[in-house]
């Protein structure tokens, strides 16, 4: 194997069904220890990737290994290292939440000791212990997802594999969520997960990819993405009439250490900062000093909003890309 | 992978099943009380007067007809057996199974084995019933263990092909209409109402290709008749079953292939 790090590898990976072409030439490492996501709009080809990830997809082309192990020829031992919650509430309404993992005890071939071992460690994880013997049908959406991700740890799994865990629920139930899937990670198990919520992937995830149509547009660390478009931005405008003080005030900012870019505007300066909080007073502090008055300042910080915009070409929301132009 | 495993996963996959049937009371009532027993009593006796005696060439008509019933019974549970992994399928049920390492076979066995073993029961129950109204095995106990053994070699077939059903359809609408395209045709062009002998001559030729005829044929001797006439019978229907069998599960494991990887 490569680098000890790199716990997944995937190497321009696609999958057809038929005519359809659900991805296309993927390529990314998942590293260890890391929250790793894939953002994108519905029929982006989130599950698709994920569910060849898992082996219960053949892929038309390309490879992906976890834990070193090729996931179609060595498919049984990818299976038996890695843990997955899919998309849907994948619970079976008859069986109570402890039969559920009882269920995946065996299917995992673990003791009935460690089973039960597992179990109560999992259901006091995922705060489920007292509806642990009532059967699934009288469950919330939540708790339906809480069972699902305990479904999903049961074989103590060095990777999880989490397809949208937030979808559809409330605030409360996904910041819970939120809060598991952050101690996994402390526990050091590596996650990837799926998600068309910018601000989930944003607060949660160490390293992201943008997948769009089937293709990834870019992968970075959220700040990555972020400041790979200009990061933050202070922007200052000057008194109308006291606009000669602009080319010194420019020269003043610059030696300033926080400040990594300055751009003149008409009336006014684009000034690029490390951080915004310590910049700005010192930008201030710098106008007095120079006897420049300044008619506004604004901070712009760009947002996870503005870095998919910039490389798909449409929001998230909008769906589909804009080829509504006649020729 | 090695057999310990594959036992634990075989295991644990059926207790799901039986799991489920304990919690639908109802369904439970039904399944051992079944409407087939029903048919039994009411057709049974009601065309006690109908049938021809010398026709059917047994001592009553609900005699004649245990047999079908029996084998009928078997006939629909296997031709349902799949509609569990369908609603699997589209729930993310069966996706969750197929990420763990587990043989892929032992989803259909535990489905096979579980379909099978309530079969059985209701065989026992259809046969006990039969036995109050006056109905005689002429070949006694060992008759019954052939009967049982003839409907789960049967089943096999029969849950492998609404296994496949169950793969290749897009919804659960189509799985059931597909059933009834199946499995009326394979009772009506069989021996399960009427002998051989009592039907037209075109009919007489789509029944014999109908594997129904050659178990029903096979299970009402023993019912009966008695073992010297039933056991060329069961002979036959041993051979004809092992095509069937061959036939469905290639048919099934390609479906299943297909459908999973
Ligand atoms: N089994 C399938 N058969 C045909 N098309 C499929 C199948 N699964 C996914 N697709 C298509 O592949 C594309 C990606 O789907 P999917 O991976 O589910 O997207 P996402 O999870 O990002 O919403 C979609 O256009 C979808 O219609
Ligand atoms: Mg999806």
């Amino acid at each position: 194997m490569m680098d000890p790090a790199v716990v997944i590898n995937v190497a321009r990976l696609g999958k057809t069904f038929g005519p359809v072409t659900a991805v296309e030439d993927l390529s990314f490492t998942v590293r260890a220890g890391e929250i790793f996501g894939l953002l994108g709009p519905n029929g982006a080809g989130k599950s698709t990737t994920l569910r060849m990830l898992i082996t219960v997809l053949p892929p038309s082309a390309g490879t992906a290994t976890v834990l070193g192990h090729d996931v179609v020829r060595e498919a049984d031992t990818v299976r038996s290292l890695i843990g997955y919650v899919p998309q849907e509430r994948a619970v079976d309404r008859f069986l109570t939440g402890r039969e559920h993992l009882e269920l995946l005890g065996g299917l995992y071939h673990l003791s009935r000791t460690e089973t039960n071992a597992r179990i109560d460690e999992l259901l006091k994880l995922v705060n489920l212990e007292e509806h642990a013997d009532r059967v699934a049908k009288t469950y919330s959406g939540g708790m339906k997802r809480k069972l699902d991700i305990a479904c999903g740890l049961l074989p103590n799994p060095r990777i999880v594999f989490l397809d949208e865990p937030t979808l559809g629920l409330d605030v409360q139930s996904r910041l819970k969520i939120w809060d598991y899937i952050r101690q996994l990670r402390e526990n050091g198990i590596t996650i990837v997960m799926t998600t068309n919520y910018l601000e989930e992937a944003d607060q949660l995830c160490d390293r992201l990819a943008i997948i769009d149509g089937g293709t990834i547009r870019v992968i970075g660390s959220p700040l990555e993405l972020k400041t790979g478009l200009g990061g933050d931005r202070l922007s200052v405008t000057i008194k109308e009439h006291e606009t000669d003080t602009l080319p010194r005030l420019r020269e003043g900012v610059m030696a300033l250490p926080l400040v990594r870019d300055v751009r003149l505007k008409s009336g006014g300066l684009d000034i690029l900062v490390e951080s915004p909080e310590k910049s700005l007073p010192a930008v201030i502090e710098v106008a007095q000093r120079l006897d420049c008055s300044l008619d506004g300042i604004e901070y712009h910080r760009p947002r996870l909003d503005d870095v998919f915009v910039a490389h798909t070409g449409h929001g998230l929301r909008g769906g589909t890309p804009d080829t509504t132009e006649e020729e | 992978m090695t057999f310990q495993h594959y036992r634990q996963e075989v295991l644990a996959l059926t207790m799901r099943w039986v799991r489920r049937l304990s919690r639908e009371k109802f369904s439970m009532l039904f399944t051992l009380v079944q409407p087939m027993l029903f048919w039994l009593i009411f057709f049974g006796s009601l065309f006690q007067h109908a049938a021809n005696i010398q026709v059917l060439q047994a001592p009553n008509y609900m005699s004649f007809l245990a047999g079908g019933v029996v084998v009928m019974t078997v006939l629909n549970n296997g031709l349902a057996g799949g509609v569990d992994l369908l609603f699997d399928k589209e729930n993310g049920f069966l996706e969750r199974m197929m990420s763990t390492p587990i043989h892929r076979s032992s989803v259909i066995l535990s489905r096979y084995l579980f379909v099978m073993a309530i079969t059985g029961m209701q065989i026992l129950v259809i046969l006990s019933i039969a036995f109050i109204f006056g109905v005689r095995l002429e070949t006694g106990l060992p008759g019954i263990a052939v009967i049982l053994v003839i409907g789960m070699l049967f089943g096999v077939g029969l849950t492998a092909i609404s296994m496949a059903l169950a793969f290749s359809v897009k919804s659960h609408g189509d799985f059931f209409s597909m059933l009834g395209f199946l499995s009326l045709p394979m009772i009506f062009l069989s021996s399960a109402l009427v002998p051989l002998s009592a039907m037209p001559g075109w009919m007489q030729v789509v029944a014999l290709v109908n594997p129904m005829t050659w178990v029903i044929d096979a299970v009402r001797p023993l019912i009966i008749t008695g073992w010297d006439a039933a056991i060329p019978r069961v002979g036959m229907a041993f051979v004809i079953l092992a095509i069937f069998d061959a036939v469905c599960l290639y048919g099934g494991a390609k479906a299943f292939r297909r459908a999973i990887g």
